[in-house]
Order: structure tokens, then C-alpha cells, then sequence
């Protein structure tokens, strides 16, 4: 075979790219926003990954920390150490004494100047250094001050003693927006925290110390003598690297997962490109032929063409990247809730080189479907026209390119997600997704091909029959917007069905309130006064605290000589176990296997039962034999059964349950629920209870719902942000095609004036034909988020499904109305066209 | 000297389960510089046998040989390398190249032939041709007439030991399709080229030296005019 003769190929394209500039330019517009997305995220990863690096010690506030749910005693380390702080952190309740309210909070009590590195940022500015200074004065997370209206000066009790706030917190180093959401920091000198008479049985309390050496110690080798140590003792120590590998980790996996949700708009965007290049092939057809004709071979008529794809998706990619490098600048302010650190922002030459790269590839891969056409025409179409538009399905290379498109689906996402199952699962899901929309836009078609009634009035029967007319967009505009609305609805379905589940809760007969760390001889009290009011007790359970010494025989230190096909988690025996027992399963536990042993006896064997995934997860089986810690007293048991547990209730739920009759006299506190009949009365209660027992934390739905809800709305606004990015791509797909398809418009649109239709009729049967457009594309989105938030809510959520109609309906009309305006928009310039414009063929 | 050969030349189509014959067994040799048309009623075959003398499409069965080359032995690339050296057309809807100039749809089959003075002889051409100061002018920017003055200068570029031209007036008012003839029979005169004509007009076939007539994929009649 010839050579090709590129220069002149060259010459052919950019004489062909002169008159198709502009429509050239609405191909690739479609792959802007999703590689700009990409991009972005990209380049917002390896800042973070540097920032990360360069802020590392900030993240931890020292070179070590020492954690344990006992005093730590002194260290080995104390004497080369520069510097050492102490912190003991716990679940408390704080009250406002001016307002009488309160609510759950972490409170931490330190001694000494941690953090070491970066600072407790607070206004006013001195409010650390006042904080430090001496005296019964708190730092109190800026979330719980706005939320209780203190202000700085006002008093906060905890326990039984009242601190002066000196500072509002704004940052603390490491710790994300999300934290102080989930649970809000108050910060007091640890010199006072026994008098709070807080740390009693059962608070589940955290001691920390802090260690800063001198400038370039080798961390991890200073302590490497000292591991063995504190694995026995249950330390668990932490150094900057530790710090660095985690936060890295888990900032990967988030910038992965955005990048997942970019490259699904960059795909809707492919769709986008493949749809644009099928008409602008089709109307090349007559040129390809005529080419043909003159001696042009096929290769070298595709390869004219596919100059003109690689310009324009370099461009295409260019102009991505180059909008993603801006976009990212966004990013911070979007992030801001959950980044553990300053992150700058700069131009990262890898992700831009990234981003052109897949730009160029996705939009090349993508065209080729259509393009492949032009290698089938044959020359006599120049004498007969309608044999130009051969069938492709025969086409071998057709099925290379669409095999060349999953796996580059597959490729891309394994890249993303690092698991072949996870790579086949989203790979699999965006087929299916895109297969069901495709099946529904022919369908559509196929139907109204096949039933459109002859007595319908004309202009809807027009508007309907322009859906299959030659050259239609109708499957391209049904996959795009379709996909995108569903990505949205089913971000905002799941949302409100997460809120909706936490407030319906309330309305059955389910408790709603739950009080813990209850001792036991404060229990008959509060008891008494919830009765006085008139409250049921729902439940009242004891809690029990201990370890785990063995797992069949093995101990922790045989476990960890135990090679790693064969060891239990680490993770088993350094918890600590908070376990209840009692002779019946509640209405939140169902037996999974085995048999539920209600009662046992000392010197018997004891069955214990345990929550099903926990135990399948640790690999424990029925019948294992488990040592228990419980306080410095070995117990002997055997697992009887695995429960399955819902753990989204409002209620006490266990991983270990006991029988009766083992742990009646071991040392327990309490954990009471009960049902207020509304927010009053919850706050009531809360009030009166954490006066007269300062120790005891109140958790009441109310309150749950609240963090719940702005949780939620933090992470909605960061997936709605990516998912704008699906949207935005197919809003310009839906303009491209407008585009594309507005010389055939004209066309029709002349014809229907010329023959005697009034603009007004025109006018009307486009109308109609974008609202058809619309609400098929967003109806088909619609419906499969409902399918999505259905499986999500059985299989994940593990909750029954409520369809939210309403923010459907709203969803429908938004999309439907802003495919009717662009539609319009479009619409006018059409026809206003003088008819001669297109007789000549110059529309 | 022979140019063109057609030895039983047949052309069916498979339609559904039937059997569509558009062409049965056809024979006919035409020689080099001789001027002939191809005339009769529509659906009678010609433009078929049009695009088979061509090499436009392939046979069922029978043979075409062009200037001593058997197009049926070839594949459509090879078939296409034999249009760019031998074969020149021109269309009854003159299939310009949208994007291209005038002067730039003169070039292209020069270009494919890697001539270096493509633009030079594609002037001069369009000179002929009457069209040189429309040389920048898009087709769209052209009438029918001028349409059809391109795609002649076109069909001549390659010099062409052939050229085959279907209803070449078939889209033109009398007057410019006279001068259309002209144009065609006085270039054909010019170059020596060899004109292979289809159409309906018994007037314009009554031109050239020979007429072919087909009915029904057989060829009924073959008389010189």
C-alpha cells in the first residue's frame, strides 16, 4: 500500500477545519468541563500531597504522641525529650449556666505547650496566651459558641466546675471542620479536671502525651527500643510519618473518589464528542464520496478527518486544562471543611500534561465510532446519494474501538481506584447506566416511530416525529442530561432519605433520648427523675468495660509472631470492649447463627454472642474460644452466636453480648433510654439531669438530627460542586447539539414557513419538541436515581425507601424548563433566517 | 487503441428475498478519443453501468478493463488510484467540496498526483473555464453554472485518459447548459480525452459519436449518431 501523503492530508484538513471551525470548536467543547474537572482535582491532589508533606508536623502538633485509655506514666523518653505536654480528652457534657443548655462535647484537658508546632488559632488573637496564663478558663470551638450565642467572658460549666471562656477557637492544628462539627472542642488546664469530678467508671477517656526533640531527631528510631513496650502496654505511640501516611492515605483516596466523579463528566462529555462527530460525519458523507472519486483512498480520507478530531481535542484539552488550573484556585474554599491543612495552590505541570494527554485520547477514542464510517463510503454515492450511509456493525475495527473504550473505562477508573472489583463495579455501572439510557431513548424512538397516531394534532405529531428525523441527537441528549440528572438526584435523594430516616425516628414510638456513663448508685435517681415526669424507662442497660486476652490460646504477643495469612487484627486486642448482657435480643438485633445461650454460670461455659459483620471481618467463628480482660479478671468464653445488628437506631447496640449471670457484680455504669413527647420537654430533661449529675452525657435525636443535617449539607455542597461538573457538561452537549442541529431546524423550519405555517406554529412544534427532549432525558435520569437510591438505601444504608416525589418533580421541571430556554434561545436566530440564506446553503 | 472493455458485464441486487437485475450481461468496447453516450429511460441501468465503467462500484459478474487494467481483480484502494491517474468526472450535481475554493477543488486531484505547479495549472484551468476571478469563491458562493464550470475544470485537471459525465445539464437552464456542452466537447477536443456520457437528453447525445441505448439492463441499441 501508498504511503499517505501527510503534508497534503494536512493541507485537505485545515482547508476542510477553515469552514468548520466553529462547529469543530462545539465537538470538544463538550470534554472542556470534564477535563477542566479532572485537572483540578489533579492538580488540587498534588498540592495537597505536598502541603501534606510540607505541614506535617503541624498535622500532629508534635514528633510524638503517646495514646492509651490509661495514664501514661513517665517515659523513657521524658529526659531527651525538649518538651512534653499532657492532654486527657473525653465525651462531656458542657452547660451554659447564663441559657441552662448543654451539650455533648470533647472536652480536653491540657497541661504544658502542645501543640509544639503551629498554634491553637483563637479570638481574640491573646485568648491562647490568656488561656494559658492560669486560672479556670476554657478555649471553646467556635461551632458550639455560635451555636449557644456565648461570648467570650461568659461562663461554661463541665462537671462541677465553671471556666471563664477566654478564647473562641478557630483552628486547631490537624483537625478538620468536620471534627469540630461531629464533636466540638473545649479546651481546659488539666490541673482542674479532678475537680470536675468528671473521669469516673466507664468515661471512656483518652490520655495523651505530647514529645518534641531537638531539630532533626530521628523519630522513629528513638523509639524503636521502646515499641515492644508500649505494644503490651497498649500504647499506641504516633509520629509525623505515621501522621503523613494517613492523612496522605486518606486525602488519596478522597482526590481518587473526586476524580471518579470528574471522569464521569469528562464520559458524558465523550458521549458528548461521539454524538457531534456522528453528525458532522453524516454530513461529510457526500464529501467523503466525492473524494473517493477522485482517487483519494479511504485510509487517507479517514486520516483528513482524524487531523481535524486531534486539533480540536487538543484544543478541547488545552483549554480544559488550562480552566482547571484556574478552577482549582476554588478548590480550598470548597474543601475548607475537611483539608487538615493550609493547602496552596499552584500550577501543577503533571496533572496539566495529564490532563492534555487524556483530553487528546478520550476525544480521538471517542470520535473514532463515528468516524470510522468514512472509511466505508463508497465512491458511487457521488451518483447515488442514499447509498452513502453504510451500516457500520460489520465493520471489524468498529468493535476494536468500542472494545478500545471499555477498557480504557476500565483502565481509567482502575487508575483511579486501585481495585480490579471496584474498577469492574464502577466500569459496570457506567455501562449499565448508559445502556439503560440508551435503550430508553430508542425505545422512545421506536415507539413513536411505530404508534404516533395520524389523528394527533399536527404540530405535537411534528414535535414528536422530529425526535427520529435524520441526524436526530435524541439518544445523545437522553445519555448525557440523563446521566447527569441522575447523578444529582441521587446525591440529593440519598440526602434527604438519611435526614428523612433520622427525623421519622421521632414520629413512631421510637426512643429519643439516650443518657450515658451513668454510675450505678446515681441510677436509681435519675430513674425516679424521669418517672416523676412521666417518661418510660425504654431501656436501661449496663455496661461493663474490658479487654481481650486470647482468641483460642493466642495471646497478644503470639498473635504478633503469627504470620499475617494467620493473625487476628492487632486491632482485637488493643480495644477495649464495651459489653452489656441480658437473656433476650432487643428489636435492633436479629440471631444470624448459632443459638443464643440466655443464662450462665461461673464455672460453666460461657456463650457470648457477637455482631455478625464485626466477627466475619475479624475472622471469629462460632464456636472460638475468648479470653476477657475484665477488669484484671480473666473470663473464659466460647462465641454461641453472631446477631445482626442495625447500629442506625437510636439505641444501645453492642458488638459482644453476655449472658446473665456472669457479669452482675463487675464493676458497671449505666446507659438509659428513654422517649420525650417533644423538643421542650428533650431540652427539659437534658437540663435537669446534667444540673444534678454533671457526669452523665445526654444525647437527644434533636440534637443528632442537627449534626446530621450539617454533615450532610457540608458534604452535599462539596459532591453537588463535582457533580455540577456532570450537569455543566450536559447543558453545553445539549447546546452543541442545539447547534449542530440548527441548519436542519432552519431547513424544516423553511419548509413548514414556505408551505404556509405560521412562526407562531413553528415556534410551537419546536417547543414541544425540546420539552419532549427535556423530560425524556431528565424523566430517564430521574427514574434510574430512583432505582440507585433504592438499591443504596436496602443494600447499604440498610433502610426502607421513600421516594422523594416532590424534590423529583423539581428536579423535572428545572431540567425540562432549562431544555425549553436554550431550546428558545437557539429557536429564535432559526427563524428569523431568511429562506434564501439556506437555499444557498450559507445557514 | 481500446480503453475501456466490458465483457458481459451483470450487476444484481439482493432486495429482501428477490433478486434485482440492473444490469444483464452488457458487452461493449469503446476507443481511446472517442465521444459516446449512454441514453435511456430512468431505472434503465445507466448510471450503474456509469459507476461500473468507473470503477465506482464492483460487478457481480463480467469484466471491465480500463486503459489494460481488469478493475474487478482490484481492491476499491486500487480502484481509487486508477480514478486519480485515468479518470475524470463530472456530476449532474456537480459534487464540489463544500469547504474547499473553486481553486482549491481544481487542485485536488493535481495534489493527488503530487504535481508541484497544482495551483499554476489549476488557474489556468479555471481560466478556460471562464472562473478566474471567482477563484477564491466558495461553491456556495457560485451559481449552477459556475458550479458546473469548476467541476469541469476539475474533471480535466488530471488530464484523464477518460472522462465519464453524468446528466452534466441535468441541473442547469438551457442557455448555461449549452454552454456547459461547449465547454465539454471543446475541452474534449482539446485534450484528446476520451467522454463517456450519460443522460436523458437525446439532443445533447446526438453530439457525441456514438450512442449506446439500455432498457432494462440490456443494452438495445449501439449505433454510431
Amino acid at each position: 500500500m501508498q504511503m499517505p501523503d501527510f503534508g497534503w492530508i494536512v493541507k485537505m484538513a485545515f482547508r476542510d477545519f477553515r469552514k468548520n471551525i466553529s462547529r469543530l470548536l462545539l465537538f470538544v467543547s463538550s470534554i472542556v468541563v470534564g477535563i477542566a474537572a479532572l485537572v483540578a482535582i489533579s492538580s488540587f491532589g498534588e498540592n495537597l500531597t505536598q502541603d501534606i508533606d510540607n505541614q506535617a508536623k503541624e498535622l500532629l502538633g508534635a514528633d510524638l504522641v503517646l495514646e492509651n485509655s490509661k495514664p501514661i506514666g513517665d517515659q523513657p523518653i521524658d529526659s531527651i525529650a525538649t518538651q512534653t505536654a499532657s492532654e486527657v480528652n473525653f465525651a462531656s457534657m458542657v452547660a451554659f449556666p447564663q441559657t441552662g443548655a448543654s451539650r455533648l462535647t470533647q472536652v480536653r484537658a491540657l497541661e504544658g505547650a502542645f501543640p509544639f508546632y503551629g498554634f491553637l488559632e483563637t479570638i481574640p488573637a491573646e485568648g491562647d496566651a490568656d488561656f494559658r496564663s492560669g486560672g479556670k478558663k476554657a478555649l471553646v470551638e467556635k461551632t458550639l459558641m455560635a451555636q449557644f450565642n456565648a461570648e467570650v467572658g461568659d461562663l461554661i460549666k463541665i462537671g462541677e466546675v465553671e471556666f471563664e471562656i477566654a478564647g473562641e477557637l478557630q483552628k486547631v492544628p490537624g483537625q478538620t471542620g468536620i471534627t469540630a462539627t461531629v464533636a466540638p472542642a473545649v479546651y481546659i488546664p488539666l490541673e482542674y479536671l479532678e475537680e470536675t469530678g468528671l473521669v469516673q467508671y466507664g468515661s471512656r477517656v483518652e490520655y495523651n502525651r505530647y514529645f518534641q526533640f531537638t531539630e532533626g531527631t530521628d523519630v522513629e528510631a528513638l523509639i524503636e527500643p521502646y515499641n515492644e513496650q508500649w505494644e503490651i502496654d497498649r500504647v499506641d505511640a504516633d509520629t509525623v510519618e505515621d501522621r503523613k501516611r494517613s492523612t496522605g492515605r486518606s486525602f488519596g483516596n478522597l482526590s481518587n473518589f473526586l476524580s471518579l466523579v470528574a471522569f464521569i463528566a469528562l464520559l458524558l462529555g465523550c458521549v458528548g464528542v461521539a454524538s457531534a462527530v456522528n453528525v458532522f460525519v453524516k454530513e461529510k458523507l457526500a464529501s467523503v464520496a466525492v473524494l473517493r472519486c477522485l482517487g483519494v483512498s479511504s485510509r487517507d480520507v479517514l486520516y483528513i478527518y482524524l487531523f481535524e478530531i486531534k486539533i480540536m481535542g487538543l484544543v478541547g484539552a488545552i483549554l480544559g486544562a488550562f480552566l482547571g488550573t484556574l478552577l482549582q484556585f476554588v478548590l480550598p474554599a470548597v474543601f475548607a471543611d475537611f483539608l487538615p491543612v493550609e493547602v496552596t495552590v499552584g500550577v501543577s505541570w503533571l496533572s496539566v500534561g495529564f490532563g492534555i494527554i487524556t483530553g487528546l485520547f478520550v476525544s480521538v477514542l471517542f470520535a473514532m465510532l463515528p468516524l470510522l464510517k468514512v472509511r466505508n463510503v463508497s465512491p458511487m454515492a457521488t451518483l447515488r446519494p442514499e447509498t452513502a450511509d453504510s451500516g457500520l456493525l460489520k465493520d471489524p475495527l468498529r468493535w476494536l474501538v468500542i472494545i478500545g473504550i471499555l477498557l480504557f473505562i476500565w483502565g481509567f477508573s482502575f487508575y483511579l481506584l486501585k481495585s480490579v472489583q471496584l474498577a469492574f463495579g464502577f466500569s459496570g455501572f457506567v455501562v449499565f447506566a448508559f445502556g439503560i439510557l440508551w435503550a430508553v431513548g430508542q425505545l422512545i424512538m421506536w415507539a413513536v416511530r411505530k404508534f404516533l397516531p395520524i389523528s394527533l394534532r399536527y404540530t405535537l405529531r411534528q414535535a414528536l416525529a422530529n425526535l427520529y428525523r435524520p441526524n436526530n441527537q435524541t439518544i445523545s441528549l437522553i445519555a448525557t442530561i440523563g446521566l447527569g440528572t441522575a447523578m444529582i438526584s441521587t446525591l440529593f435523594f440519598l440526602q434527604n432519605q438519611l435526614l428523612e430516616e433520622a427525623k421519622f425516628a421521632d414520629k413512631e414510638d421510637q426512643p429519643n433520648m439516650l443518657m450515658f456513663d451513668i454510675q450505678t448508685p446515681q441510677l436509681e435517681n435519675v430513674k425516679s427523675k424521669l418517672t416523676d415526669r412521666g417518661l418510660r424507662i425504654l431501656q436501661d442497660v449496663p455496661i461493663v468495660t474490658m479487654q481481650l486476652n486470647e482468641i483460642n490460646g493466642i495471646d497478644k504477643q503470639e498473635n504478633e509472631e503469627l504470620s499475617e495469612e494467620e493473625d487476628y487484627s492487632r486491632w482485637l486486642y488493643n480495644r477495649e470492649f464495651r459489653v452489656t448482657y441480658r437473656d433476650t435480643l432487643i428489636s435492633s438485633e436479629t440471631l444470624a447463627q448459632g443459638e443464643l445461650i440466655p443464662t450462665g454460670t461461673r464455672g460453666d461455659s460461657i456463650f457470648v454472642s457477637f455482631a455478625k459483620d464485626f466477627a466475619e471481618g475479624n475472622n471469629l467463628k462460632i464456636g472460638d474460644e475468648i479470653e476477657f480482660n475484665v477488669q484484671g479478671r480473666p473470663i473464659k468464653t466460647y462465641i454461641g452466636s453472631f446477631r445482626d445488628v442495625k447500629f442506625n437506631q437510636v439505641s444501645t447496640n453492642f458488638l459482644v453480648l453476655f449472658p446473665t449471670g456472669v457479669l452482675e457484680q463487675a464493676p458497671k455504669f449505666h446507659v438509659i433510654i428513654t422517649k420525650t413527647k417533644n423538643d421542650r420537654e428533650s431540652a427539659d430533661v437534658q437540663a435537669e439531669i446534667v444540673r444534678e449529675f454533671p457526669n452523665i452525657s445526654v444525647i437527644n435525636l434533636g440534637a443528632i438530627v442537627e449534626t446530621l443535617e450539617d454533615i450532610l449539607n457540608k458534604i452535599s455542597f462539596v459532591i453537588q460542586f463535582m457533580a455540577f461538573f456532570s450537569i455543566a457538561t450536559g447543558i453545553l452537549v445539549l447546546i452543541s447539539s442545539l447547534i449542530i442541529s440548527k441548519y436542519q431546524r432552519m431547513r424544516e423550519s423553511i419548509l413548514l414557513r414556505t408551505l404556509g405555517a405560521s412562526s407562531s406554529t413553528v415556534r410551537k412544534i419546536n417547543t414541544m419538541e425540546y420539552f419532549f427532549l427535556g423530560s425524556l432525558a431528565s424523566l430517564s435520569g430521574i427514574i434510574l436515581s430512583f432505582v440507585a437510591t433504592w438499591l443504596l438505601s436496602s443494600f447499604v444504608f440498610e433502610m426502607s425507601f421513600r421516594p422523594a416525589w416532590g424534590a423529583g418533580l423539581v428536579l423535572y421541571l428545572a431540567i425540562t424548563g432549562l431544555t425549553i430556554i436554550l431550546g428558545w434561545l437557539n429557536g429564535r436566530r432559526i427563524i428569523n433566517q431568511p429562506p434564501m440564506e439556506i437555499l444557498r446553503g450559507n445557514g | 487503441m481500446t480503453i475501456l472493455s466490458i465483457k458481459n458485464l451483470s450487476k444484481t441486487y439482493q432486495s429482501g428475498s428477490r433478486k434485482l437485475t440492473v444490469l444483464d450481461q452488457v458487452n461493449f468496447d469503446i476507443n481511446s478519443g472517442e465521444t459516446i453516450a449512454i441514453v435511456g429511460p430512468s431505472g434503465s441501468g445507466k448510471t450503474t453501468l456509469l459507476g461500473l465503467c468507473a470503477g465506482l462500484d464492483s460487478s457481480s459478474t463480467g469484466s471491465v478493463v480500463l486503459n489494460g487494467k481488469a478493475l474487478e481483480s482490484l481492491s476499491e484502494d486500487q480502484r481509487a488510484a486508477v480514478r486519480s491517474q485515468d479518470v475524470g468526472f463530472i456530476f449532474q450535481n456537480f459534487q464540489l467540496l463544500p469547504t474547499l475554493t473553486a481553486l482549491e477543488n481544481v487542485m485536488v486531484p493535481l495534489e493527488l498526483k503530487k504535481r508541484k505547479d497544482a495551483r499554476a495549472k489549476a488557474m489556468e484551468l479555471l481560466e478556460k473555464v471562464g472562473l478566474k476571478d471567482r477563484a477564491t469563491h466558495y461553491p456556495t458562493q457560485l451559481s449552477g453554472g459556475e458550479q458546473q464550470r469548476v467541476s469541469i475544470a476539475r474533471a480535466f485537471a488530471n488530464e484523464p485518459k477518460i472522462l465519464f459525465a453524468d446528466e452534466p445539464t441535468g441541473n442547469l437552464d438551457t442557455e448555461t447548459g449549452e454552454m456547459i456542452e461547449k465547454l465539454i466537447f471543446d475541452l474534449n477536443t482539446e485534450k484528446g480525452t476520451t467522454l463517456v456520457l450519460v443522460t436523458h437528453d437525446l439532443e445533447l447525445a446526438g453530439k457525441t459519436q456514438r450512442i449506446i441505448h439500455i432498457k432494462g439492463g440490456k443494452i438495445q441499441e449501439d449505433a454510431n449518431a
